[in-house]
């Protein structure tokens, strides 16, 4: 034990000491700690928002206001206490001047009390529970929440013939906020909930779920799943005969995930979900981004959370040329807000209020283009704003 | 009702295939092999890139993942595993979790995070009615693997020349020896068996519980509440073990789904605390 606690004193020595010695460089760098899940079951998240985000670095050039831009990335393999720890060390060590990442919601909000703490922006780039941006004054979002996605497939189911639904969502923050907020918006609109179904986390079979499912004969079935049980779940409700049978699918986009979407094959086809990107949405800045990530990433097709990560790294260029190069915490974050711009998902911008991320959502089906299988957009709901919060502030 | 008491018994049975290699070497061989599900996961991947890259059929797919991953296990065995037959529980558990990490970062590395799918022939996709009941063709075409695979290995341990040394072999190796038994061999063979059937499992289990390279932590606690509930003894424990267990777990989260996730748990506590050495031991054991 003392021949290691020796050690560290001694790397942390070094480490000072060569921080010590070039000072000149560290004042022209802008340093940003990416903290992701790289390795554990939450590896492919990761792996996406580290993508998106060298992405953008690639596209713009690692210059904003002057300063170079670095990426200190961080492995925090999908728990919370390493990420508050590494969030720590970025912080104290090596001076980080804004942190990033957060592949699911405990770990950001693990990490949001060493933000506050440290008045060091924190970029959430992927978690998508509501109340991650109240945690710390200091969080930004460019992911999205769950239920600025599940209020517009709501508002779409009523819209078109579907009048009584069975939800079913992965049993944790992020599905508990799509249950309550497609339910809320349903039911105003005159639909009516068969069922509130809720899988266990780590559930590998389906079977029993999806039979409640078509005992209830429902119109159509709404879906939350994070995106792995996502695809096992099309699976199963091909084969148990739920679209024979009349039942529709409906979900947030995170069930028809894009890294994995061409995999599931045939059974994905025709399902419908609401979420802010797709591979597939018409436009040239979005060609450009995905053309560029496939060619950096081995042919990896870039889904939602590339597209958090690439416009995470966006939001803290802009808000560093905006402040000119003054990275002080406070001005970084009055930067951000307010901030807009065209992304490869469409327009956002950054509510100044609650510091959330505003942006179309895209009502999308699966369809075969050119052989692969793409959400290809139909209907888009403009300026979505965080439900759970836009209510709270009424 | 029946269309429950299918699926229930189709996941027992998918439960039984991948915990019965661990049956073989925890039971028979007396080594606790947690790793037991990083060969599963080696079936399966060998699976998904034969059927998915190479275009091989499905039914070959099967028996070559399962005699790829015998002789994996069987190369490990003689290089790795063999040291470990005579040291404390404590150290086969270690070593074993250790394997099952470096597995993990390997199908990591080589395979990528995401979840892997398979794509089943078109005459296993599907459903069909039958007396009221929601037939699954997948899950018919598992309940059917398991039913020959429980037949043959409780044939094949009780029955053959193979059954009976590698019996002699556990229940003491030096007399065995002394009859001219190869114990070696015999053990080097069984934990292939072991490692070829986890393989199996792992390749027709890929459809229902996915793949990804969390695989063996994911489902370590299953293999060892089959094997735990089931006794170690013999094949026929685990079998009803598996089939009480998934059975309990589809109709738990059907009838109560709010609770129904608790249900496996708490059959394996009552059944523990009824008898604590499964529903099958064999009486002064090891």
């Amino acid at each position: 034990m003392i021949g290691r606690r020796a050690l560290i004193g001694l790397a942390a020595g070094l480490a000072m000491t060569t921080s010590f010695t070039a000072p000149a460089i560290s004042q022209e760098t802008f340093k940003v700690g990416l903290i992701l899940p790289m390795t554990g079951p939450f590896a492919s998240t990761g792996r996406q928002v580290e993508a998106g985000a060298r992405a953008y670095m690639a596209a713009h050039g690692d210059t904003a206001a002057g300063k170079t831009v670095e990426l200190i990335v961080r492995d925090d393999a999908g728990t919370a206490d390493q990420t508050r720890r590494l969030a720590q060390e970025l912080v104290v060590n090596e001076e980080v001047d804004a942190l990033a990442g957060f592949g699911l919601t405990p770990l950001a909000l693990a990490a949001g009390s060493i933000a506050t703490q440290a008045k060091v922006p924190a970029v959430v780039m992927a978690a998508a529970t509501s109340v991650i941006t109240e945690e710390s004054e200091y969080f930004v979002r460019t992911s999205g929440t769950l239920p600025q996605s599940a209020v517009p497939v709501a508002t779409w189911a009523g819209e078109n013939d579907i009048q009584s639904v069975v939800t079913l969502v992965s049993d944790y923050g992020p599905g508990i906020d799509a249950e309550t907020w497609f339910t809320k918006e349903f039911t105003d609109n005159g639909g009516e909930i068969l069922e509130a179904v809720r899988v266990p986390l780590q559930n590998p079979d389906f079977a029993p779920f999806l039979q409640r499912v078509r005992d209830a004969e429902p119109d159509a079935v709404f879906v939350f799943l994070p995106s792995g049980a996502g695809s096992l779940f099309m699976r199963q409700f091909a084969n148990r005969g739920l679209g024979e049978a009349g039942i529709r699918l409906i979900a947030t986009g995170d069930v028809t995930d894009d890294d994995i979407l061409n995999e599931m094959g045939d059974p994905a086809l025709g399902a419908i979900t609401g979420h802010f990107y797709s591979a597939a949405h018409d436009s040239p800045e979005n060609e450009a981004f995905v053309s560029a990530f496939k060619e950096a990433n081995d042919g990896m097709r870039p889904n939602f959370m590339a597209i958090g990560g690439y416009d995470g790294m966006q939001a803290l260029y802009a808000a560093l040329e905006k402040t000119e190069g003054d990275t002080s915490g406070d001005a970084l974050m009055e930067a951000l807000k307010g901030l807009s711009w065209t992304s490869p998902r469409g327009p956002v911008s950054i509510d100044p209020e609650t510091r959330d991320i505003v942006q179309n959502i895209y009502m999308r089906e699966v369809k075969s283009v050119d052989g692969e299988l793409y959400n290809v957009e139909f209907e888009t709901y403009e300026a979505v704003k965080d439900p759970v919060k836009a209510q709270a502030a009424d | 009702m029946l269309t429950i008491l299918f699926d229930g018994i189709a996941y027992g049975m998918l439960l039984f295939i991948l915990a019965c290699g661990l049956t073989i070497t925890l039971g028979l061989m007396n080594f606790i092999n947690l790793a037991h599900g990083a060969f599963a996961m080696a079936g399966g991947y060998i699976t998904v890139v034969l059927l998915n890259r190479y275009g091989v059929s499905f039914y070959l797919c099967l028996p070559i993942a399962f005699f790829a991953v015998a002789a994996v296990g069987a190369l490990l065995e003689r290089t790795l595993y063999r040291h470990l037959y005579d040291a404390p529980h404590l150290d086969q558990v270690l070593f074993s979790v250790g394997l099952v990490f470096m597995a993990i970062a390997a199908a990591d590395y080589f395979m990528g995070g995401q979840q892997q799918l398979i794509n089943l022939p078109d005459e296993l996709r599907g459903r069909f009615e039958f007396m009221g009941a929601d037939i699954g063709r997948y899950r018919l075409f598992i309940i059917g693997c398991c039913a020959v695979l429980a037949i043959a290995l409780q044939l094949a341990l009780t029955r053959t020349r193979f059954g009976s040394q590698l019996r002699a072999a556990v229940d003491d190796g030096r007399v065995a020896r002394g009859l001219g038994i190869n114990v070696p061999l015999v053990f080097a063979l069984t934990f292939a068996l072991g490692s070829g059937l986890a393989g199996l499992g792992g390749a027709i289990g890929a459809e229902m519980l996915g793949l990804d390279p969390n695989f063996p932590l994911k489902f370590m606690i299953y293999f060892l509440i089959v094997v735990s509930v089931g006794g170690t003894s013999s094949i026929t424990g685990p079998f009803l073990a598996a089939l009480l267990l998934g059975i309990a777990d589809v109709a738990g989260k059907y009838y109560a789904p709010q609770v129904g996730a608790f249900v496996i748990y708490a059959v394996m506590v009552l059944v523990l605390i009824v008898r604590p050495h499964g529903l099958f031991s064999r009486e002064g054991g090891r």
